[in-house]
């Protein structure tokens, strides 16, 4: 995997005033909020807070009804969403083998098989190289998402819920995997419920509930200080629906 | 060869269609999938007569001069075994796009690199949707008989081989031609449950 070059015009992630209702229910409602080009950003909240669709909004995969999206100047579209890859919670892979999964990302990105390898060695995918993704597990079909999902050298990566259900493991090696290419300026955006691994990763939160972002800021400080009572019960494991 | 070369046509047709109907919206795409699956149940003899009309001396495509002519056996083949292709192509490439939908537009797949993604990798479902359209090809005897007129050595295939040894009372040869079609049949079914347990293995996340 080689380094990003620029990260200049994607940044910062402005959101205004976002939008979205499905059959007159509004689920996401008048999201703002401006996101920085370095680190991990872990969007918290319980379920059906509108995380998932909010990821989809920024990543061009839902539309919202109003509001706007911008990454620097470029607002979203087939221009940043090249720039972007995404890792979805349920693992969303071709019916073929592992390498031709990755390969096929290769070939539309116009990039050479060289570094393919490499990125199953690091998802400890190597010796399953030929095997038929059907045969995968749950932990090996979603290290294969995330190695694909580096494949086109990605500026931002969502991961959405990508560690949920997974063995110690797993959840390990994509750990590692984060820490590695935040390194390498990549911007990491990931919904997760586990506060513990939000606790080891995130740089900056994001807080969401019923569908409108309740807090943003820094880890530490939403850690030791959430300013929401809304926030506060999330983090004691009172459910909020 | 008649139905071979009918297959081939129908399922580049066919295949391609169905693709684009699973995966593209447009207006009238219901409409137009309601109409392709009320067609796979066209009987053959109302294609035959159609068929005939056109090509006919006095019809609009008289001029070609090609009724009874394995190439209208071929054309009335194909009005009948392409909506079966597409409507079956359809509902394969339709679940694959519930999987795939999201995975090609983070992508960014231009739409034929997603088309030939989605052929690709349904690729031993499809074998099944030709196969069966092949079986339809070779039991069919109405359509091919009317267009074809059952002229031996050049129009002449075995269904309506069978259908002018019975008219005759050669009973005996009638049922012997029907034993081998029984036969090709059952061998083209076996290949479809062979092919379908082997995707079954490969082909499914």
């Amino acid at each position: 995997m080689s380094s990003i070059a620029s990260t200049d015009h994607m940044f910062p992630i402005k959101v205004k005033n976002l939008s979205l209702e499905i059959n007159k229910k509004i689920l996401l409602n008048n999201l703002t909020c401006e996101l920085t080009a370095r680190g991990i950003t872990v969007i918290m909240g319980p379920n059906g807070a509108g995380k998932s669709l909010f990821v989809r909004c920024l990543h061009g995969l839902s539309k919202p009804k109003n509001g706007t999206i911008l990454y620097g100047k470029l607002p979203v579209g087939v221009a940043t969403r090249g720039r972007q890859s995404m890792v979805f919670q349920s693992p969303k892979l071709l019916r073929r083998s592992v390498i031709e999964n990755l390969r096929f990302v290769a070939n539309l990105n116009k990039k050479n098989d060289q570094n393919l390898l490499e990125l199953l060695k690091k998802t400890d995918l190597s010796l399953l190289k030929d095997q038929q993704v059907s045969t995968l597990s749950g932990g090996e079909k979603q290290r294969l998402s995330l190695a694909r999902a580096l494949v086109s050298n990605p500026e931002i990566l969502f991961l959405d819920e990508a560690t949920s259900s997974l063995d110690p493991r797993s959840v390990s090696i994509i750990e590692n995997l984060m820490e590695e290419i935040k390194l390498k300026n990549v911007k990491i955006i990931l919904i997760t419920h586990d506060v513990n691994q939000a606790k080891r990763i995130a740089d900056d939160i994001i807080f969401m509930n019923n569908g409108e972002i309740r807090e943003t800021g820094l880890a530490n400080d939403f850690f030791s200080n959430p300013q929401s009572q809304e926030a506060r019960a999330f983090l004691k494991g009172d459910l909020i629906i | 060869m008649v139905s071979l070369s009918s297959l081939t046509i129908a399922c580049f047709i066919g295949i391609p269609l169905g693709t684009v109907l699973a995966i593209k919206r447009f207006y009238f795409r219901k409409t137009l999938l309601a109409v392709i699956n009320s067609l796979m149940g066209l009987p053959p003899v109302l294609v035959g007569l159609i068929v005939y009309l056109y090509l006919s001396r006095s019809g609009p495509l008289g001029w070609l001069g090609i009724l009874y002519s394995p190439t209208a056996m071929i054309i009335a083949q194909v009005i009948l075994i392409a909506p079966i292709i597409t409507a079956l192509s359809n509902q394969i490439i339709e679940e694959l796009h519930e999987d795939y939908r999201d995975l090609f537009l983070s992508l960014n797949a231009k739409p034929m690199q997603a088309v030939f993604a989605y052929i690709y990798d349904s690729r031993y479902s499809l074998l099944t949707v030709i196969l069966a359209g092949f079986g339809r090809a070779i039991s069919e005897v109405g359509a091919v008989i009317i267009v074809g007129g059952n002229i031996d050595h050049l129009t002449r295939v075995m269904t309506t081989a069978i259908a002018l040894e019975t008219s005759k009372g050669n009973l005996t040869l009638a049922l012997g031609l029907g034993i081998i079609l029984l036969i090709i049949s059952l061998c083209i079914s076996l290949l479809v449950m062979w092919i379908k347990s082997f995707s079954k293995r490969y082909s499914h996340v």
